[in-house]
């Protein structure tokens, strides 16, 4: 042990070894951190002159609620974004988790399913939301003409516009329409995901717990799934923040400027690129980061608490 | 119990399952709807890609391309440079995964295999990075690349992609390294190594699994990335494929079928790798989540 603890110019090696990693960390994403901080004061169209305003950024952010009146409706996108954590939690994970369980048992054609359902995790999100939007599209798409065929939509009626903003009965299905797709591109990363943890319960356990009489489900509820707590935990906090800094599949099938379904995110880009407000868009940064921050610290205690009963 | 009296071959019998064949059947029908949910899209994109606009909008939705046009792919080709975009994505994704793998098995090293104070303290700054969204960062990066005049370049892409694919590859680097036992390290000390010298000839070795695990975190974060690949660069010469695929399909909306072929142009390389290479791509996706 003597050997290893110390040696000669040991902190010059330290350094030299974190050398790399500290320049991209420190100059891509601290750096970075601290100006969005310090930007969000101003008002500055990202060249020239900036005027300090104070927190008068994070006032506009917080001023209403609803989409219909606000400048920048940032609490509509948050509320989106949580709508979406909290589709990904209840519908997305349980179906991930079944897969895996399935999977996870030895079922006949077991990496043939594996594969397939990883395979929209490889596929460009931009490929997808290009697929998404011909499924949706009026007038002959996909969905459109499967409701007209089971009988659901009748001749007289109009199709549904599934991405408009606001359709011709008034009613807006524009974010559920972006959640379905969200949804379903990444049940196969969190199945895979787990599928690990299922894979890591020692065989023998299971068996043990079938020669007690336990039954499948048995096995799966008390042997199974607490021990794969750590990966469930970081399956829902990769879900929980993947939710709320999605953009793609929003802004492909809607677009930066939606308002009925605008995530944090896409009011950051509408707000940097469309209005040139870099001061607003650093605003939106930093409290896309706390809400991360927050909900991540938040399920690692919630996790946390259940260890201990 | 009367339960403890069980005698070896009822053993077998319960191993063999007794999940009813009512429940296998469901299971079954429940395995095969969800596998033609995640296979029909890709299919149903291949045979519009085929279509002209008639087909693909009224006449034959569902069916099979007849006749088919393959001189969709041309257009497609003709439209704009896929190609070229394809080639762009995998330049910036390989250069993005050997920087991050350098980056993150020397820092790696230095924190897992020398004892110093602050080496705790310095894995966690680390690991905030996987919680921060790469998004929060884009208007200070942009402003600082604007400057020093590196927009329209494969480095605007690499660096950033680099910083945000450190956290994960460090936390995967970690996982395993710790897993490689230290009398290695002395024994080499002893044969007169220094600390790189063990770096070089003992660790790296050794980190292979390592590094195909990190490599696929890191590939599935940057090859569909579209927030910066938008932004940081205009010019087709250096534009990756989702940025160039928005690109594409925002100025030819009116002939669907070259749209699909472009579509299926950016995705079958993909799946042919992917078909030659799933099981390693799992394995290695699972030795993450496990070590992780």
């Amino acid at each position: 042990m003597r050997i290893m603890t110390k040696r000669k110019f040991d902190g010059i090696t330290i350094f030299l070894f974190l050398l790399p990693a500290l320049i991209l960390f420190i100059g891509i994403l601290v750096a970075p951190l601290v100006t969005s901080g310090y930007y969000s004061f101003f008002e500055w169209k990202g060249f020239g002159d900036s005027t300090f305003i104070g927190i008068d950024n994070y006032k506009v952010l917080f001023k209403t609620f609803t989409h219909k009146n606000a400048e920048v409706p940032f609490l509509w996108a948050a509320r989106n974004a949580l709508i979406l954590a909290l589709c990904s939690l209840l519908i997305q994970l349980p179906i991930s988790l079944g897969l895996a369980l399935l999977l996870g048992k030895g079922f006949k054609g077991e990496r043939f399913f594996l594969s397939v359902n990883f395979l929209p995790v490889l596929i460009s999100t931009v490929v997808i939301g290009q697929l998404w939007k011909k499924i949706y599209y009026p007038d002959g798409g996909l969905l459109n003409t499967i409701l007209r065929k089971v009988g659901y939509l009748k001749a007289d009626q109009p199709d549904i516009t599934w991405l408009a903003e606001k359709g011709a009965d008034g009613k807006s299905y524009l974010l559920g329409s972006v959640i379905v797709p969200m949804l379903w591109q990444y049940v196969g990363y969190h199945m895979l995901l787990m599928y690990a943890g299922v894979k890591s319960v020692p065989p023998e356990l299971r068996e043990a717990a079938k020669i007690d009489g336990a039954t499948d489900w048995q096995v799966d509820r008390f042997i199974v799934i607490p021990s794969m707590k750590q990966i469930i935990k970081v399956s829902v906090i990769f879900s929980v923040t993947g939710s709320l800094k999605s953009y793609d599949l929003v802004a492909i099938l809607g677009t930066n400027k939606t308002r009925v379904a605008a995530v944090p995110s896409t009011l950051l880009m509408d707000q940097m690129t469309a209005w040139g407000r870099y001061g607003m868009g650093s605003a939106i940064a930093v409290l896309l980061i706390i809400m991360c921050f927050f909900f991540a610290i938040l399920i690692g205690e919630l996790f946390k608490d259940r260890e201990k009963v | 119990m009367a339960k403890n009296t069980y005698t070896g071959s009822d053993i077998s019998k319960y191993e063999v399952g007794k999940t009813s064949v009512t429940a296998k059947v469901f299971i079954w029908i429940f395995m095969i709807i969800w596998a033609i949910i995640n296979l029909y899209p890709l299919f149903w994109m291949f045979t519009f890609s085929l279509k002209d606009n008639m087909q693909i909008w009224t006449t034959n939705q569902f069916g099979l391309p007849n006749p088919a046009h393959w001189d969709n792919y041309k257009k497609a080709l003709n439209a704009g440079p896929i190609i070229r975009y394809f080639l762009n994505s995998v330049f910036v994704t390989v250069i993005t995964i050997i920087v991050t793998l350098i980056a993150a098995l020397m820092a790696t090293y230095a924190l897992t295999r020398i004892h110093w104070r602050m080496s705790k303290a310095v894995e966690k700054m680390f690991m905030l990075g996987i919680t921060i969204p790469i998004q929060a960062s884009i208007i200070p990066v942009f402003i600082v690349l604007r400057q020093i005049e590196m927009l329209d370049s494969y480095q605007a892409l690499i660096i950033p992609y680099s910083a945000f694919a450190l956290a994960m590859a460090i936390l995967i680097c970690t996982g395993f390294m710790t897993e490689i036992p230290i009398s290695l390290d002395e024994a080499a000390y002893i044969d007169g190594c220094g600390r790189a010298g063990v770096f070089f000839k003992v660790i790296l070795p050794l980190m292979k699994p390592a590094m195909a695990t990190a490599s696929i975190y890191t590939f599935l974060q940057c090859w569909n990335e579209l927030i910066f690949a938008q932004t940081f660069n205009n010019k087709d010469e250096y534009m990756t494929l989702p940025a160039g695929i928005m690109q594409m399909v925002g100025t030819h909306t009116t002939d669907w079928g070259p749209v699909g072929a472009a579509l299926a142009i950016a995705t079958f390389p993909m799946l042919i790798v992917y078909v030659l290479l799933s099981r390693r791509i799992q394995d290695s996706f699972i030795a993450g989540a496990i070590k992780g």
